[in-house]
């Protein structure tokens, strides 16, 4: 107790230092000043009086060191002298402190923000009560996690392993709530999905598993909080009001908890509806067809004790078990566990390994930084070697004077670290608040927390004790007698020192970035211009889908039909075509095709899976599509005339062998439907922009109907102009129909050049980053190393030297490091590009354009990096410099 | 030389605290005074020495220290005994007491008196 009270008064009294000084001054001034009182009274003179009593006070000077060393904490009172002695040094060279600073902000900042969105993505994605235990089910060798309805309700019904699966999948419907309609993302659910999930609604209630009787027996909403605090604003009166979901009456029964944004990380939907209500959502009933896997992921906590790899074994004995069951419908029913958050691992593994890779950038800007301050710590070292002799000479212990530096490092680091945490939390609440798609509602919900202002913290610490240990060797080396004779000039441009290693390193690190940035950069400017298989430039989408204005399936094709025409009659317009689901957009779905002479339709026997869209006669032609052979369609294409197909080039030669004979000939589809090819088409890109060519087939919107379409309008008018015309034209038509328009680019731009344009706007910042720490680098090497030189410099100059024999001597060396460090780090940079190339698409490294931008890059930098330095060492006047010595 | 040193830091406090304990409060030269008048010149310790010890009790809590006016009409630290000083200054006489009996009876103790 004695002790803890004493610590917490010495810990208090290093506050204030001063004053308690100032107290014993006084004391032992009235001390002695009575002392010399009573020793008059007693007799001796005033004089006399006053030396006895301070021989009887004893030694001052050790009293008060005594006095000073019980008061309060000597390493606190260190502590506080070398921060103040740390402020005092920086804010005399302010260049420094500010280069130190900003460069450590950058690196520490571009850190957090991987770091943040690391930590939002992957270590924390959904937000949900034991998260943990939580995971998706997946099937077959793609780890394809969608599953049908009746093979969810098997598993879940059938497994021992899981507490309770609950199951979802995400589409678009027509809401109307109150005055307004609009187009809204839905999240179908199993009843038992926030039940299963473990939670709690923040108003009203959620629907159960008690709730579902069969097809269409939930008509009931649950909204999200964020949904319900914009569209509804904040209105508790909103539980048990009737909405209009694709012109059915739904009952809003409650809202969600505010940190729930729904089971896949990417996309919030704006409500939740059960599934059993998937014909009111989605026009047609897939509750009891197990070939059609529409739900896009079942998930659930395992229960206690069991482990990931008993519930595999558990799910693939009911696999077996539903093979043996449904042969025409299952196949391929082995299963494997996966997050749920970013839709198993189809986009958990590209998206961790990216994040990774970006992180390990991050982790190399540090590192760059870190070498870049720890060269400048140790030139600085250099430039004060006879401050430090000084002090080593009045006795200072060579640990005092190095906790100094290591004072000033970590300094510097926490301001640094500071400065570019609350960089990074602007940026990542930006992040946050990001929608790259207008169409789609992603975007990247990352909210930084503890976690990353810990991590920016340990950052900081580690790399101030990181570059401050650089001229430990240097101090611990001082020899005081030496520099205080002879001064510290005595050692120039001998051997490589560390310094030069740091530097080179550093330049190597920025090298590796700026390579990859161009890499990146160059490979989605090439993605831009290569051929999809259609022409994106002067085309617009309006993309609708009938179902939600409430068209019936057989009122659709005339609607279809109308719509064509109306958005043909637009003056400008060169053709319009329809089709399902436009290329790239994510949602192509897949047939199966059977050789003309199969009979058994099971899935084992199909010759290849290939994407099928569902187009109007003119969409060739609207889209730019090149037909290689054969015809399109024609509107006699329909219900009475014999089912016909446009097949792309590499469904041609894999089906039938070659482009050439494929035209006239059969396929069969699933349901035995006999299907002839009357065309063949260029191949595209369909699902995405990374794969490899794949087999595509085409078939009549009037042969099998969609209520989903993207209208492709060609025109070279004005996209402005075009969508206000193309808007009212569809209105007229009908007001209650919600369509979205935008040009195909830009539609592009939102969903499938997304990841590529994510990954090259982050890696084009790491490359800025890395090119400005290079760029401080070399200018605090080549301005230590003019600065140190200008008497020599002066001296050459002096004895005749020319401009390119100064500049020579004085910044040979950092262009020599320059050179070196760049091309080990191009080197690096292309090995690495290897990775990018996995994710932008066209990303090589071997590609003149980027070889040559990456040393033209590095030139420059090295250029503007001596530029002020050089004009330095060229404006020395030797008279000035040799009397200032 | 230090050990000695040592020594009086814990009996140079006890001196202190029985000092306040009889004349109430005073400041550092009346309580080295009275340490003085009352150890004779036995005690022969520099008067400075008192200040270190002050600080640690009143760091400890057992004594606490306002300004007031000395008897020359100047500004001196007038240190008083707490609460907690009464109940230390208790404790420790004891233990004095009981280390001062301990003590003489080995002084007092003879060869022929072991068992």
């Amino acid at each position: 107790m004695k002790f803890l009270r004493r610590f917490l008064n010495r810990i208090f009294s290093s506050v204030k230092t001063r004053s308690r000084d100032e107290r014993l001054r006084e004391e032992i001034e009235e001390h002695l000043a009575l002392q010399t009182a009573e020793n008059v009274r007693c007799g001796l003179s005033p004089v006399e009086a006053r030396r006895q009593a301070i021989l009887k006070f004893g030694a001052v000077e050790a009293i008060k060191e005594d006095y000073r060393a019980r008061r309060g904490l000597p390493v606190i009172e260190h502590l506080s002298q070398d921060v103040r002695f740390s402020l005092r040094v920086l804010r005399k060279s302010p260049g420094f402190a500010l280069t130190a600073v900003l460069t450590l902000a950058m690196a520490i900042g571009a850190n957090a923000i991987v770091f943040g969105v690391l930590d939002a993505l992957i270590l924390h994605p959904l937000n949900l009560p034991q998260e943990e235990d939580l995971y998706a089910i997946q099937r077959g060798g793609d780890h394809n996690p969608s599953e049908s309805y009746p093979d969810y309700l098997d598993l879940r019904d059938r497994n021992r392993s899981f507490d309770d699966l609950a199951a979802y999948t995400v589409n678009q419907v027509g809401l109307e709530a109150g005055e307004n309609s609009s187009r809204a993302w839905v999240y179908e659910v199993s009843g038992n999905y926030f039940d299963a999930l473990g939670l709690q609604p923040y108003l009203g209630r959620f629907f159960h598993s008690s709730d579902e009787h069969g097809p269409n027996s939930a008509p009931y909403v649950v909204l999200p909080y964020a949904y319900w605090h914009s569209h509804f604003q904040d209105d508790p009166g909103v539980v048990g009001r009737v909405v209009q979901v694709n012109k059915h009456p739904f009952t809003i029964l409650g809202v969600a908890p505010p940190q729930f944004h729904g089971t896949i990380v990417f996309l919030t939907p704006d409500l939740f509806v059960p599934l059993v209500n998937q014909e009111h959502v989605e026009g047609w009933n897939g509750l009891n067809t197990r070939g059609k896997r529409w739900l896009h992921l079942a998930m659930g906590h395992l229960k206690a004790g069991v482990t990931p790899a008993q519930a595999i074994t558990d799910l693939n004995s009911i696999g077996a078990y539903l093979e043996k069951s449904y042969p025409k419908d299952d196949s391929q029913m082995t299963f494997s566990l996966a997050r749920p958050g970013l839709y198993g691992d189809q986009l958990g593994r590209p998206v961790r390994a990216f994040l990774a890779a970006l992180m390990l950038l991050a982790g190399l800007i540090l590192l760059a930084a870190c070498a870049n301050l720890g060269s400048l710590f140790a030139a600085r070292a250099a430039d004060r070697s006879r401050e430090v002799a000084l002090r080593l000479a009045l006795g200072s212990s060579r640990s005092r004077v190095l906790r100094q530096v290591f004072t000033e490092a970590v300094l510097i680091s926490l301001i640094g670290g500071a400065v570019g945490l609350w960089g990074s939390v602007v940026l990542l609440h930006g992040l946050s608040a990001w929608r790259p798609s207008a169409q789609y509602p992603v975007h990247v919900p990352v909210n930084p927390g503890a976690n990353v202002y810990a991590l920016a913290l340990l950052l900081a610490l580690a790399s101030g004790f990181l570059f401050g240990a650089v001229p430990v060797r240097q101090i611990l080396r001082t020899d005081p007698y030496e520099i205080v004779k002879w001064g510290s000039t005595g050692r120039i441009g001998q051997r490589i020192t560390v310094r030069d290693l740091l530097l080179a390193i550093q330049i190597a690190i920025c090298a590796v970035l700026v390579t990859s940035s161009l890499v990146a950069v160059r490979g989605m400017l090439r993605s831009l211009h290569s051929d999809f298989g259609f022409e994106p430039q002067n085309a617009m989408l309006a993309d609708t889908d009938l179902g939600m204005a409430g068209y019936s399936s057989d009122r659709i094709p005339a609607m279809q039909k109308r719509i064509i025409d109306a958005l043909q009659a637009i003056p400008g317009v060169e053709s319009v075509g329809l089709i399902d689901w436009s290329p790239l957009s994510g949602g192509a779905k897949g047939s199966m095709i059977f050789t003309d002479q199969t009979t058994d339709f099971r899935p084992a026997n199909a010759l290849a899976v290939a994407v099928m869209f569902k187009i109007s006669p003119e969409y060739f032609r609207a889209a730019g599509t090149t037909l290689e052979s054969g015809r399109s369609f024609t509107w006699h294409d329909d219900q009475d005339a014999p089912p016909v197909g446009v097949i792309n080039q590499e469904f041609a030669r894999k089906i039938f062998g070659s482009v050439n004979n494929a035209v006239g000939r059969y396929y069969k589809t699933r349901d035995g439907t006999r299907i002839q090819v009357v065309g063949v088409v260029q191949d595209g890109k369909y699902e995405n922009l990374t794969e490899d060519a794949e087999p595509a087939v085409f078939v009549p919107i009037l042969q099998s109907p969609s209520r989903q379409n993207y209208l492709v309008v060609r025109s070279s008018r004005d996209p402005r102009q075009l969508a206000t015309a193309m808007r009212s034209a569809l209105r007229d038509l009908d007001a209650g129909l919600p369509f979205f328009i935008q040009t195909w680019s830009q539609q592009l731009h939102g969903v499938a050049l997304f990841p590529s344009r994510l990954a090259t706007l982050s890696l084009g910042v790491l490359g800025v980053m890395g090119a400005m720490l290079a760029l401080t680098g070399i200018f605090g090497m080549a301005a230590h190393s003019v600065s140190k030189r200008l008497k020599e410099l002066g001296i050459r100059v002096a004895l005749g030297a020319q401009r390119k024999e100064v500049l020579q001597a004085a910044l040979g060396r950092a262009f020599k490091l320059l050179a070196f460090g760049s091309a080990g780090g191009l080197v690096l940079g292309i090995l690495a590009s290897r990775v990018l190339a996995s994710i932008v698409y066209h990303a090589t490294p071997r590609d003149p354009l980027v070889l040559s931008g990456v040393v033209l890059a590095m030139a420059l930098l090295g250029l503007l990096a001596t530029w002020i330095p050089a004009r330095r060492a060229l404006k020395v006047d030797p008279l000035i410099l040799l009397r200032a010595e | 030389m230090k050990q000695k040193t040592d020594v009086l830091q814990g009996t140079l406090a006890l001196m202190v605290l029985k000092t306040l304990d009889v004349l109430g409060p005073l400041h550092g030269y009346g309580i080295a005074r009275r340490i003085e008048q009352i150890s004779g010149d036995l005690l022969a310790v520099n008067q400075g020495t008192l200040y270190p010890v002050l600080l640690r009790l009143e760091q400890e809590g057992a004594i606490e220290s306002e300004w007031g006016a000395s008897e020359n009409n100047r500004r001196a630290r007038f240190y008083r005994l707490t609460r907690q000083g009464h109940k230390q200054l208790q404790v420790e006489t004891e233990d004095w007491h009981q280390t001062a009996a301990i003590i003489g009876r080995f002084f007092a103790a003879k060869a022929e008196d072991l068992p």
